[in-house]
């Protein structure tokens, strides 16, 4: 089958479904691809980068189109501005299309795909499982959102980020609020950390505050009478209650007083995105500071944030891009042609160039939005949630208790010989004094040989065992001892056993003497 | 007795010797010393015994050199992967040596035990001849386990026997009704050697231990190896305290009580090791009877595993700046350890540093990985054992685990009802990335499923250990 990727039409859009790198793997899969001349090109992907890989370069669209049965894009299909026809019309029956669609805010658009009778795989989609991480596009483009936020936010702030001191004076490092420590956040935290900036975030979730604690950021707690917790269906956030919003508003406003850089990336699923950052905080901030927010597709966390563009008010830059992604546009076509592949792999379990949309998969089923003309959005919700609750994870607490009631005790190794020496004892009630002066030696020897052996390090274990054994073969005295006897029977014990001791006697110290000499340190 | 005086106190040095020696294996420098002391204690010992000899000249020096050279060239030429099985076969002779001299000794009658007795009455005389026959019996019995026992366990080790447990219907009844028969034969002995017999009860009674020997190990599955080897370690050592006791000789007495109680903690680091208990352990048959329906349903949940080329675990590791090597039985297996070496020299020459995780189970015997590891010159003082490394597993880039499973198994520390639960492991899940070498998706001896696998961030590089590090040595020097 042949994998097509048109040019993207939307205005803007610089990204590509997939590159000459992946493509190649495409093709190992056992699929042809072909790609719209031009297609790669403001990605910084040429059209002879992918010729050299095996990959055809098709200059007419509708050809593309016509001779592909796979369809990759980025963007979902629209007004193609050259052909003045929409992309939907090219996808004819029995095709597949896999690109972002976004079912629920597009029900149009979703009408007129399901009447074309193809089937759509929605990259946006793609249930929020373990699993299904390797194909989630958001995740990927969420990350470099993350990234190229704080990228921006450098290109407009007017200092460093990090703190340094030079001849010239001292220099405060920059401090950074990120709010949602998501994909995203996470993504900037680390970008904006690894440029020197002292970063804080808030999170409604406090499950992340270990992620965000790990990438050496402050999390920022609420201090709030009720554990409300924020997880969501499917590891997002969602609407939090009203003193709760309180709480965390005035925390915004503490915060907005003291730093430099807000990056905003909260978003609750099918909402609009929650206002976080009011006027009154911005008149707070100090002149020159920088807001991205990330959400200004959905309404903006931020009051005065405007979609699409960069504007200052009262003394600071708000960003409100929505293409970031794109603006990185060869890392981002990389991902998300990997996440395709991806998707593909999954398609096609006998890697035979043939694809099997199975809807009994979960991930497949969760991402497919239209079968063959038929709308299956949206999908039955999946089993599991990315990010299990706290609730869940308690059972992790009992095994330690279980540990120590199961403990094994040294005492079960000892105590039979103990009661062994008791019975020994017992008899010994009735012996002569020597019978006790050596069950005397023979406890202190054991208490010696456990002070000692606790001693002996555990790499040693095994040059203890192979010299014990050696040692142990001092049985050759009891031998020597009887060898002289004028019986024959007892002469032949003994000189067998003394043949066997001595193998072990020699046999062990000559390979206690290899294995030590190996131990050496650098 | 100018000549017993003067072999008490060449034992006493031998004593002093040997504690020192095992002293010495604190620490890798000194262990070197530590051998030494024990071969010179040996030396001052025979020596001190050669005094005593007055006959049979021929049969004693032809004893001593053909054994001696057997030992020394097996001990050249044994591999360090065999390192298990030698020890079983060494341990073997040990029980042997104790159950002839356990027969020489009775055959052979006692006045050549006593070095110095006393004047003694009647009573005593009766009493002592009691004693001494029981120790006689006592002597034979742990030798003759400690004997069959090994063998069995050389068998497994060395793959001539396979590695399941065999567990017949009923085998604790079957032990108990042997031990109790031995205690019953051991009354019997007692009585007909008082007046002048019991050998056919003593050879009954060694029947029944070489077969109790043969079942108890038999029972016990190949993971469980570890102790048991450290068990039979620890039998020896009380074989020869047996002697001790049976000769009157307080040098076999002390040293029997030294190497009884070395084996014996060994295997209690071993059982701590596994969480389990010595007797769990012994009673045998480990994984056949738990490992409930619960796991292996929330092991279905777990979803998929992400397997990683070769060239993509050369990137990761060169990418990386601390990582973490968990060896474990497959790299005995594949012989991996000098590949291993050579790879942890590439990544240390680019600035990585490269640490070893060692559980203490890991492999078939305690401190095998440790030996291997030695073998293949990786330097010790990079080999840490688990609590040394565990609670730096968050800073870890990336964990390479080389043919383990069970001991990197998270259910053990999250599933209360897993049949590992409570096991201390080495947590490498903590780590920002996890590559797993496995030969295929098959559970480890605990039969077990491992939710490591399927974690984020585990990557699974499927092959042959020794092949797949070939490969990422490749990458990496490229």
């Amino acid at each position: 089958m042949q994998i097509g990727i048109p040019n993207e039409v939307h205005k803007g859009e610089r990204r590509v479904a997939t590159t000459p790198e992946v493509a190649q793997q495409l093709q190992k899969l056992g699929f042809s691809v072909a790609v719209e001349s031009g297609a790669g090109e403001s990605a910084s992907y040429p059209d002879e980068a992918f010729r050299e890989v095996g990959v055809e370069v098709v200059d007419d669209v509708r050809k593309l189109w016509s001779a592909s049965d796979i369809i990759f894009k980025v963007r979902a299909p629209e007004k193609h501005p050259e052909l003045g026809l929409d992309e939907v019309e090219l996808l004819t029956e029995g095709k597949i299309l896999a690109s972002f669609i976004w079912p629920a805010q597009n029900e149009d658009l979703m009408k007129r795909l399901a009447a074309q009778k193809a089937t759509v795989i929605a990259m946006d989609s793609v249930p929020r499982i373990s699993r299904a991480q390797k194909l989630d596009a958001l995740s990927s483009m969420a990350n470099i959102a993350g990234y190229r936020a704080v990228v921006e936010a450098a290109q407009h702030f007017g200092r460093f980020f990090t703190g340094q001191i030079t001849a010239a004076g001292k220099v405060p490092p920059a401090k950074v609020l990120v709010i949602g420590a998501g994909v995203a956040g996470l993504s900037a935290i680390g970008a904006a950390k690894s440029m020197g900036a002292i970063v804080r975030s808030f999170d409604t979730r406090p499950e992340v505050k270990e992620q965000v604690e790990s990438m050496d950021a402050e999390f920022l707690m609420l201090e709030f009478e009720d554990d409300e917790d924020g997880a969501g269906e499917g590891g997002y956030a969602k609407v939090m209650s009203e003193e709760f919003i309180k709480a965390e508003m005035e925390l915004f406003a503490e915060q907005a007083a003291e730093v430099d850089i807000i990056i905003t990336t909260a978003l609750i699923p099918g909402r609009p995105a929650p206002k976080l950052i009011t006027t009154e905080m911005v008149k707070l901030m100090r002149e020159g500071s920088v807001i991205v927010d990330l959400a200004t597709e959905q309404g903006g966390n931020c009051e005065l944030s405007e979609e699409g563009v960069v504007v200052v008010k009262h003394g600071v830059t708000l960003i409100g891009y929505t293409d970031l992604p794109s603006r990185l546009a060869a890392q981002s076509s990389q991902l998300y042609g990997t996440n395709l592949r991806h998707l593909l792999t999954d398609l096609s379990p006998e890697k035979d160039g043939t694809v099997d949309v199975n809807m009994e998969d979960e991930v497949i089923r969760g991402a497919t939005v239209i079968k063959d003309g038929e709308i299956t959005w949206p999908p039955p919700a999946p089993k599991l949630s990315a990010a299990p609750k706290k609730e869940e994870a308690k059972p992790a607490s009992p095994p330690p208790a279980a540990a120590q009631a199961g403990k094994p005790s040294i005492w079960g190794i000892i105590l039979p010989f103990l009661i062994g020496g008791g019975a020994l004892l017992g008899v010994g009630a009735f012996a002569p004094d020597s019978f006790t002066e050596q069950f005397t030696v023979f406890v202190l020897a054991c208490f010696i040989g456990y002070m000692v052996i606790w001693n002996v390090t555990p790499a040693l274990h095994t040059p203890l065992m192979s010299v014990t054994n050696a040692i142990s073969s001092i049985i050759i005295i009891g031998a020597l001892l009887q060898i002289s006897s004028s019986e024959v029977w007892v002469m032949a014990l003994a000189g067998i056993a003394i043949l066997i001791t001595s193998i072990n006697i020699f046999g062990g110290f000559a390979v206690t003497h290899r294995m030590l000499e190996m131990f050496r340190k650098d | 007795m100018e000549l017993a005086q003067f072999a008490n106190t060449a034992y006493l040095g031998s004593i002093v010797l040997f504690i020192l020696a095992l002293g010495g294996l604190s620490h890798p420098e000194t262990a070197r010393r530590g051998n030494f002391y024990a071969m010179l204690g040996m030396g001052i010992a025979l020596l001190a015994t050669f005094a005593f000899i007055t006959g049979n000249h021929a049969i004693l020096i032809g004893g001593l050199v053909i054994g001696g050279a057997t030992g020394y060239v097996l001990a050249r030429k044994v591999q360090m992967t065999q390192m298990p099985e030698l020890v079983a076969i060494l341990h073997s002779l040990v029980g042997l040596a104790a159950l002839l001299v356990g027969f020489a000794t009775f055959l052979g009658g006692e006045g050549a035990a006593h070095l110095g007795g006393a004047e003694l009455s009647a009573a005593e005389v009766a009493a002592e001849k009691t004693i001494h026959d029981v120790e006689i019996y006592l002597g034979i019995l742990i030798g003759a386990v400690t004997f069959s026992g090994s063998v069995m366990a050389f068998g497994k080790l060395s793959g001539k026997i396979g590695g399941k447990p065999l567990t017949l219907p009923g085998r604790h009844w079957l032990n108990l009704g042997l031990l109790i028969g031995t205690i019953v034969v051991g009354v019997m002995f007692v009585q007909q050697s008082a007046d002048g017999g019991g050998l056919t009860p003593l050879i009954i009674m060694t029947v029944i231990a070489l077969l109790f020997g043969i079942h108890m190990v038999m029972a016990i599955g190949g993971a469980d190896m570890p102790v048991v080897v450290s068990m039979l370690n620890s039998y020896s050592g009380w074989a020869a305290a047996a002697t001790g006791f049976m000769l009157g000789n307080n040098l076999l007495i002390v040293v029997g009580a030294l190497v009884g109680s070395s084996g014996a903690i060994l295997s209690f680091i071993m059982c701590r090791a596994m969480n389990r208990k010595f007797f769990a352990v012994i009673a045998g048959g480990f994984g056949s009877s738990s490992g409930g329906g619960a796991s292996s349903a929330a092991a279905g949940e777990q979803g998929e595993a992400v397997s990683v080329t070769a060239e993509d675990t050369a990137d990761l590791l060169a990418e990386a700046k601390e990582v973490m090597i968990i060896p474990g039985y497959g790299m005995a297996v594949a012989q991996a350890q000098h590949t291993v070496n050579e790879m942890v020299k590439t990544l240390r020459a680019k600035k990585i540093n490269v640490r070893f995780g060692i559980h203490p189970v890991a492999g078939r015997m305690p401190g095998h990985m440790n030996v291997l590891l030695a073998e293949a010159k990786v330097p010790y003082d990079i080999v840490f054992e688990m609590d040394e490394i565990n609670d730096d597993f968050p800073k870890v880039d990336v964990s390479v685990v080389i043919g383990a499973n069970d001991i990197v198994n998270p259910s053990a520390l999250e599933d209360a009802n897993s049949p590992i639960a409570g096991m201390p492991v080495i947590e490498c899940w903590k780590g920002t990335t996890t590559i797993v070498l496995k030969r295929s998706m098959a559970t480890g001896y605990a039969g077990v499923d491992n939710p490591l696998f399927y974690k984020e961030n585990t990557r699974m590089l499927f092959g042959d250990a020794k092949e797949s590090i070939e490969a990422v040595l490749k990458g990496l020097q490229q």
